[in-house]
């Protein structure tokens, strides 16, 4: 097991290079120049040579390169150009709003879209599965902007049920007061892919040699279900999991910019706009990281659930 | 003694008849009810769309043909705005011309004002699905606005697909070495949360609709990718792929000539499930103002503006916009799925 944890943080180091040279080349070839971004409209020639002084924009390709991967080991990246924050305190601060929110979306769709899906799986081939099914389409074909707008207006605005946005100090009323509401609509949007996605494994799962067994040697349908079929599906569960955890880092950044909610996704957002470029990187780089680094917990986890997988 | 074999014509027929899979797929795809009609919505909308394009249908969607949030015609005009128009002073006229300091210059303004000719242009109070801020159509604005968000969605799967394929294939047949570096490559975009990478690439790339289509390829091509490769790992060593090399074939004419039309049935699967995803992401990038610019308009665009009008309680771009997607995007997602369907070899 270490043997192999070892082995796959060795093999993170050409994936995780590849992301910084993609990032470096992206930005210093097809971004617009740093010091007239910088300078603005009104900079002088002397002083846009001078932000390129500063910024090392002078020097030789390979020694730009060197200092960019010494701000990312040293998780130094100087100043927002935009606002003059430090980058690593836009983290700091912005991270706990989309968390707060991200967690128990997660959390609250798992633990929603199993049992759904498996009441679903249960009763497969009937109407009320097709009839089901048919919704989740349609569900799926309206976008998440239109739920959000809506729901907003109507929850919100409307009947007064939740503050249209806002946001506070204090964690506890963040969560129970201006959090409720950008959590069920995010929640309710993504059921109907998991619910889908989770059918799918579920029907894989009860497809199996070993389901058949099972009731041929008279087991309830409750008990194969919850015993067996649920504990198999748990591996592309996980695997579903994975894939979308990264994406909590950087929180839902419409669900963010709705609903005026300080995170990350926000502030990427209008770094984005603003051409505001070491956030965008230090952003990209180190979710990148992360991302691998959470593979590799998935992978270690498949272990756990399923003692038949051997890690190679 | 001689036996006659008798001529068996129906059974040569029958062994000619045999249908490609493409025709077989076809055939399977015309008696799937709900994949017949989901085709038949997908080609209106490519009507739509290629009438759009020709500037026949809706191509003066920025006339301003209404007064302003217009209603549409079912909820009746607009009361409110009828209240607020500001009655004519109905007083008895008083001759202020001793005071007013102009008066003297009034005939002479009024004569070169006849020299302009002015035509009078009645707004309508109603229209059929409604106007929007500026009085324009929102049936006209959905129907270009379906141009643009499926010309994106489209030109973005095609770009992604060839990405997807081109790669896929050279990973999948020549591996060793290509075949590495091909995976790093595949590993390091795949390490990056879709969204950033999108993201990443608007920053650099600017806005427009042709940039939208080309961040969108280079973020999507990865799923492409990884199914054309196994695809060509399985085929690589096949029977059919072997006697090619043996008549002299070379490994390009393999790779495009024999292998891809095997597989494209994969690819066209995965090439519409793009699509959907695509336009879905269109729509978002445009609201957040990094996609299909403001003089252009989109459902992203439409829903942008429908934000800010719903508090006013003008619904009916909101509701034009999201039926015009939802009825597309659904017949296309229900088509996938009938020709996922019809070209998987284990139901035949």
């Amino acid at each position: 097991m270490t043997a192999y944890v070892v082995r796959r943080l060795w093999q993170m180091i050409p994936t995780l290079a590849g992301v910084i040279l993609l990032v470096f080349f992206l930005f210093k070839y097809f971004g617009g120049d740093p010091a007239e971004i910088l300078g603005g409209l009104l900079a002088t020639p002397e002083q846009i040579e001078a932000i390129r002084d500063q910024l090392g924009l002078n020097l030789p390709v390979w020694e730009q390169l060197w200092i960019f991967v010494r701000q990312i080991v040293s998780f130094d990246w100087g100043r927002s150009w935009a606002t003059s924050e430090a980058v690593s305190s836009i983290f700091a601060t912005r991270l706990p709003a989309t968390l707060t929110v991200m967690i128990p979306i997660l959390l609250l769709e798992v633990a929603l879209a199993i049992p759904l899906a498996l009441g679903v799986a249960h009763v497969r081939g009937t109407l009320t599965d097709r009839g089901i099914m048919v919704l989740t389409t349609v569900a799926l074909s309206i976008s998440f902007l239109v739920y959000v707008i809506v729901g907003q207006w109507l929850f919100g605005f409307t009947l007064g049920w939740f503050p249209v946005q806002g946001w506070s100090d204090s964690f506890l009323v963040n969560l129970t007061r201006y959090a409720v509401l950008p959590i069920l609509l995010a929640v309710a949007v993504g059921l109907a892919p998991q619910l889908r996605l989770y059918r799918s494994f579920f029907l894989d799962e009860i497809g199996q040699d070993y389901v058949r067994t099972a009731r041929a040697k008279g087991l309830t349908e409750r008990r194969i279900l919850l015993k067996h079929v649920l504990r198999n599906a748990l591996i592309p569960i996980l695997t579903n999991v994975a894939v979308v955890l990264p994406g909590v880092f950087v929180g839902s950044f419409l669900i963010e910019v709705f609903f005026s909610i300080p995170g990350l996704g926000r502030e990427v957002l209008l770094a984005v706009n603003r051409s505001d470029y070491p956030v965008i990187q230090a952003v990209t780089i180190y979710l990148a990281a992360l991302t691998v680094l959470i593979n590799l917990v998935a992978d270690v986890l498949y272990k756990v659930v399923d003692p038949r997988v051997v890690l190679k | 003694m001689s036996a006659v074999i008798p001529a068996r014509p129906d059974l040569a027929a029958a062994v000619e008849r045999s249908p490609g899979v493409w025709k077989a797929a076809w055939q399977r795809l015309r008696h799937d009810r709900v994949g017949t009609v989901s085709l038949a919505i997908v080609c209106a909308f490519m009507l739509l769309i290629l009438a759009a394009t020709l500037g026949l249908v809706a191509g003066d969607w920025q006339r301003e043909t209404g007064v302003p949030y217009a209603p549409p015609t079912i909820s009746g005009a607009d009361r409110a705005q009828a209240e607020q128009a500001i009655e004519a002073p109905k007083g008895p006229l008083v001759d202020l011309s001793d005071v007013d300091p102009l008066a003297p210059r009034y005939a002479e303004w009024k004569d070169r004002a006849a020299k302009f000719q002015s035509t009078e242009i009645v707004k309508a109070t109603t229209l059929a699905f409604g106007g929007d801020r500026l009085g324009r159509d929102v049936l006209v604005k959905a129907i270009k606005g379906a141009q643009v968000s499926i010309f994106v969605g489209l030109s973005a799967a095609l770009l992604a697909t060839l990405i997807g394929t081109v790669l896929g294939a050279a990973g999948g047949y020549i591996g060793g070495k290509v075949g590495d570096f091909l995976e790093w490559v595949y590993n390091v975009f795949t390490s990056i949360p879709d969204i950033l990478l999108i993201f990443a690439f608007a920053a650099v790339f600017g806005r427009g609709i042709e940039t939208v289509v080309l961040i969108l390829g280079l973020a999507g091509w990865t799923g492409m990718y990884r199914q054309v490769r196994a695809e060509y790992i399985k085929h690589r060593t096949r029977e059919y792929v072997r006697a090619a090399e043996a008549i002299g074939v070379s490994h390009a004419a393999r790779m495009f000539i024999h292998i891809l039309p095997n597989v494209s049935h994969v690819i066209l699967v995965r090439l519409s499930l793009l699509v959907v995803g695509f336009i879905k992401a269109e729509v978002i990038l445009s609201f957040l103002g990094l996609g299909v610019p403001v003089d252009q308009v989109s459902w992203g665009t439409m829903l942008a503006e429908a934000n800010v009008e719903l508090v006013l309680g003008k619904w009916w771009q909101l509701a034009a916009a999201t039926a015009f997607m939802a009825t597309f995007v659904t017949a296309f997602s229900l088509l996938t799925d009938a020709l996922r369907d019809a070209l998987d070899p284990k139901l035949r």
